[in-house]
């Protein structure tokens, strides 16, 4: 399988607290990469760095071949984001929120307008076009959250805890959306607290104190840990974690 | 009462944790009183003027070096004429020329009258009045020496004392004004924001929630920011004390009274602002863009307010800071007593007392 | 570039949107504009004088008679004694005393000199200043005139002396109406509060609800970003600059004397170093509060020493000084020549040089510093 990030010993540190310990790690192109860990495990760090939006101490790290040190604007153009907060804007439109971001990626006004035609259609948000964003409810504002990262078709998106807060008929709904995603070959890069969406993963890694203390498929943690569910195997690693919450 | 304590606490720790916000309100009110209180006067000094002297006598070089001697006026230079006078006006070079024509002092000699010409740049209007007043005073002045010589006959003299600011100076006219400004400005936009704030990240809810009576959240709330204006209140006291030579004449603890009703009244109104306001943008654009000027003109200290209009004056009986500002003056720099000033703490007792009521009804009513 | 368009799009759309704001920064202003500079008026009129006359003579009436009716003062009380007066002044209810003391008429006659005695409440130095001075004025004409009825009733002496007389004429504001000195500069601090404000305040809310981080993420280059910000607010503030002088002309009939090209060009250079201070507050605040209390900082300082309601001529060196670092100072050193005067652009250009630098430190400064926090 291609490979669309390589990290080898990424290391960050913040003066003498070393938040990423040399990470080591690849991810191959349309994988669902689950990227676990206790809060202050050194997760939103590791996401950052291979953002662009922090430089790292130490270690190299590629992003669709760009090298994150030296090439962070090209980076930026072939990834897509989706932060915690979900950072659509409020007080504009469906329809104004996906032709602002397509915009800044560079999109022409014709591929502008059918990919918003598209977009609604896929989530059934054509009736909703001109409601402001804050008028919509969580689950919606969720998958068009997610739908706009992905609106310039990068090859990987970054996903920073994107289901916090909905049920789980919505959650579910949201990784079908993920899963169409992967199954044109975007490479899904997700954080999570949710120990049963680690399962939807291909491969996930769990950080415990800067370091990555497991890499491997879901079906083979469990049997290594000897455990039922993800949720245990996450336990049984970060109860050891001797850093506490951020 | 245990309750109500811990909240105040926890007022207190959000206030004093933004280190950033504390600088500023500690910071302003000093910062401000020692900047204007040794900077603003309405005095006008050193104004630049130009002379033009067509004449080139005796009289006129005597006139004029009385007009360079006076600390009103700062000679620029001497014109040539007429032309360099507008260019000069309009680089905003001079304020004022004054123009001595041809056989200026052989007029003076020989008719015993003699004009001289006085142009002011008007656009400051009270500049230009001040000047012309000083030049006019010079040139009586002069007159009278010449009347001495004469020995005038019946000469009414008139003798002028200064009460309460003998040298003139900006600073008591000014520094209580600025204290009115600030401490109501601060107050009310301190308050309006805080408040506003818990509404937006939705920590409000949890507290209308709670058992707590909506009347202690309000004090709760308003305690951290009462007793940091009544620290900037000591401080400003000490600082116009020792730096700019205006010590409390009259009773600290009157002065004190007024101003914590002052500081509530404020308090309240930034508590008024705070139920209307949706966020915190809305707040503080609210509590500047629609306090901050009439404030600063109403309250009495940059204008008199006999002088405005009819309604205007009506307006400014609205304005809490214009009856702290006549407190601060009578118990501050002129020491009188309560008899003096009972009007005014009524005034500002009875605004505090509405605006609380007011503000309390409608905490209670709406959740958002 | 092109993000630029969709970046300056997405911030008018929301700009627009949010009428309780719209209101706010552009009606609130105005309003004031019309009605507050109604109430800033220096010229000292109504001065309240309480009299005591011990002589009750004639001269003594007449030269009350006179200083009443001179439209400079109105006469508050006429006490039995001075003491009394006094008092009226400590209460505030006057702010002058005047006593004619007894003998006044007969020693004036037979001493040749007489004292009057004045008591002025000097903590508001302009009205004390002037107060005092028209005071003397109304003394010395009255004194000029009882001599020479003195004179002509032929019990007195020769010709008077030789007197200098003063022809003093008001140029550019000879009505001296002080609305065409106030409204200039009262419109220049509100546009100053607003996009100065404003523009922080932006910055800061894209930074508390996180949607910056969502920007940082995209091919967006940083000063893209913060030009796409600060043009709303250039805008903005033209367009409050601009109905503030329509508002001038309606109400209060002030027409720019000088070139609107001067006075637009110059107001373009201002927007640009308040918006680089708006922005570099931005990059000191972590909360839209914190962006509050700097901006205000500023502002309020801004306000009452950049030559609005006092001259900075007055002002010690020291202060001098450090308002010459002061943007607004320079502008309204611009607005009133411009608009009163006709200044032309060579005339102003000293303060266009200051607005330019200062607008370059600032921004520059901002910048630098937007970089390495955001």
């Amino acid at each position: 399988m291609e490979t669309v990030i390589t990290t080898d010993k990424l290391t960050k540190r913040f003066g003498s607290f070393v938040a990423c310990d040399a990470l080591s790690f690849t991810v191959g192109r349309g994988e669902i990469f689950g990227f676990l860990g206790a809060n202050g495990a050194g997760k939103t760090t590791a996401m950052r760095m291979l953002c662009g939006l922090l430089a790292p101490s130490s270690g190299k790290a590629t992003i669709a071949g760009f090298d994150v040190y030296t090439q962070t604007e090209k980076i930026k153009r072939s990834i897509g984001y989706m932060s915690q907060k979900f950072s659509l804007y409020d007080d504009l439109t469906v329809a104004e929120n996906i032709r602002f971001y397509a915009g800044i990626y560079g999109m022409s006004r014709p591929a502008i307008r059918t990919k918003t035609t598209q977009l609604l259609e896929e989530l059934q948000l054509q009736n909703e076009a001109k409601t402001l964003v804050r008028e919509l409810p969580l689950g919606w504002k969720q998958k068009l959250s997610f739908s706009v990262s992905i609106v310039h078709e990068p090859g990987i998106v970054f996903l920073d805890e994107p289901t916090g807060g909905v049920d789980p008929v919505t959650r579910r709904q949201f990784w079908d959306l993920i899963y169409a995603a992967a199954d044109k070959g975007v490479t899904i890069f997700v954080t999570t607290h949710y120990m049963d969406e680690a399962e939807y993963c291909n491969r996930v890694s769990i950080m415990v104190d800067g370091v990555i203390a497991a890499l491997d498929s879901p079906a083979r943690l469990k049997a290594e840990f000897s455990a039922s569910s993800m949720e245990d195997v996450f336990y049984e690693l970060a109860r050891k974690a001797k850093r506490k919450g951020d | 009462m245990k309750q109500l304590l811990t909240f105040i606490r926890k007022e207190f720790l959000h206030v004093f944790r933004d280190r950033k916000t504390l600088l500023m309100l500690f910071g302003l009110p000093i910062a401000q009183i020692v900047l204007f209180g040794f900077a603003l006067s309405n005095e006008i000094k050193n104004t630049r003027i130009a002379v033009v002297d067509y004449s080139k006598d005796a009289v006129t070089t005597r006139i004029i070096s009385k007009i360079a001697g006076s600390p009103y006026f700062n000679i620029q230079r001497s014109l040539a004429g007429g032309q360099e006078l507008q260019a000069a006006f309009k680089k905003g070079n001079i304020k004022m020329a004054v123009i001595f024509p041809a056989g200026f002092g052989d007029d003076l000699t020989h008719t015993g009258k003699a004009t001289m010409q006085v142009i002011a740049d008007a656009s400051d209007p009270n500049q230009a009045t001040t000047i012309t007043n000083y030049l006019n005073q010079i040139v009586l002045d002069f007159n009278a020496g010449l009347a001495q010589d004469a020995a005038q006959p019946m000469q009414i003299l008139p003798e002028i004392q200064m009460l309460y600011n003998p040298a003139l100076r900006g600073a008591p006219n000014f520094v209580p004004g600025v204290m009115a400004l600030v401490l109501m400005l601060v107050c009310t936009m301190m308050t309006s924001v805080a408040i506003v704030r818990e509404k937006e990240l939705g920590t409000m809810e949890i507290l209308l929630v709670s058992p707590f009576r909506p009347l202690y959240i309000i004090i709760a709330k308003l305690a951290p920011n009462l007793l940091i204006s009544v620290v900037n209140l000591f401080i400003i006291l000490f600082l116009s004390d020792i730096f700019l030579d205006l010590p409390v004449k009259g009773s600290l603890l009157l002065l004190v009274t007024g101003s914590v009703l002052f500081i509530l009244t404020c308090l309240s109104i930034g508590l008024l602002l705070s139920i209307s306001a949706k966020t915190q943008q809305a707040a503080m654009m609210g509590s500047l863009m629609g306090m901050m000027l009439p404030t600063m003109l109403l309250t009495g200290f940059l204008f008199p307010i006999e002088n405005m209009p009819v309604a205007l004056q009506v307006l400014s009986n609205l304005v809490p800071s214009r009856w702290y500002f006549i407190i601060i003056k009578q118990v501050m720099l002129k020491g009188l007593g309560v008899a003096a000033v009972w009007r005014e703490l009524l005034i500002l007792t009875g605004m505090c007392v509405l605006l609380f009521g007011i503000s309390l009804r409608n905490f209670k009513i709406r959740l958002q | 570039m092109k993000t630029l368009g969709f970046l300056l799009e997405k911030e008018f759309r929301q700009l627009l949107r949010n009428r309780q704001l719209m209101r706010t920064l552009l009606l609130a202003p105005l309003i004031q504009l019309i009605i507050l500079p109604l109430a800033a008026d220096y010229s000292v009129r109504n001065i309240a004088i309480a009299v005591t006359d011990n002589d009750h003579s004639t001269t003594s009436r007449r030269l009350i008679e006179k200083i009443v009716s001179s439209g400079y003062f109105k006469l508050r009380d006429y006490t039995a004694s001075y003491p009394e007066a006094l008092k009226q002044v400590e209460q505030d209810k006057a702010d002058l005393a005047l006593q004619i003391p007894a003998h006044f008429e007969r020693d004036l006659v037979r001493e040749d000199k007489k004292q009057v005695y004045v008591a002025i409440n000097a903590i508001e130095g302009t009205k004390a200043n002037l107060g005092g001075a028209y005071l003397g004025n109304i003394v010395t004409d009255f004194n000029s005139e009882i001599r020479m009825q003195w004179q002509v009733s032929g019990t007195g002496g020769t010709d008077g002396p030789p007197q200098v007389s003063v022809a003093s004429s008001n140029w550019y504001n000879p009505f001296l109406n002080f609305h065409l000195y106030m409204v200039p500069a009262i419109l220049v601090t509100l546009v100053t509060a607003m996009v100065a404000m404003q523009s922080a305040f932006n910055i800061v809310q894209e930074k508390e609800s996180g949607t910056i981080e969502q920007i940082n993420v995209t091919p967006i280059k940083k000063h893209i970003f913060i030009i796409g910000k600060m043009a709303p607010f250039m805008v903005l503030g033209i367009i409050l600059f601009t109905m503030g002088l329509l508002v001038g002309w309606l109400f209060y009939g002030i027409v720019p004397l000088g070139s609107l090209w001067v006075l637009y060009g110059s107001l373009i250079v201002y927007l640009f170093s308040m918006l680089g201070l708006g922005l570099l507050i931005a990059t000191y605040s972590g909360t839209q509060q914190q962006a509050m209390s700097l901006s205000f900082f500023f502002i309020n300082i801004f306000n009452m020493m950049s030559g609005v309601f006092t001259a900075v001529d007055s002002m010690p060196d020291w202060a001098q000084a450090i308002v010459a670092t002061f943007p607004p100072s320079h502008f309204i050193k611009i607005m009133r020549p411009v608009v009163l005067k006709g200044s032309g652009f060579g005339d102003i250009l000293p303060e266009i040089l200051w607005l330019l630098a200062l607008g370059l430190i600032l921004n520059t400064w901002a910048v630098l510093n937007y970089r390495k926090t955001a």
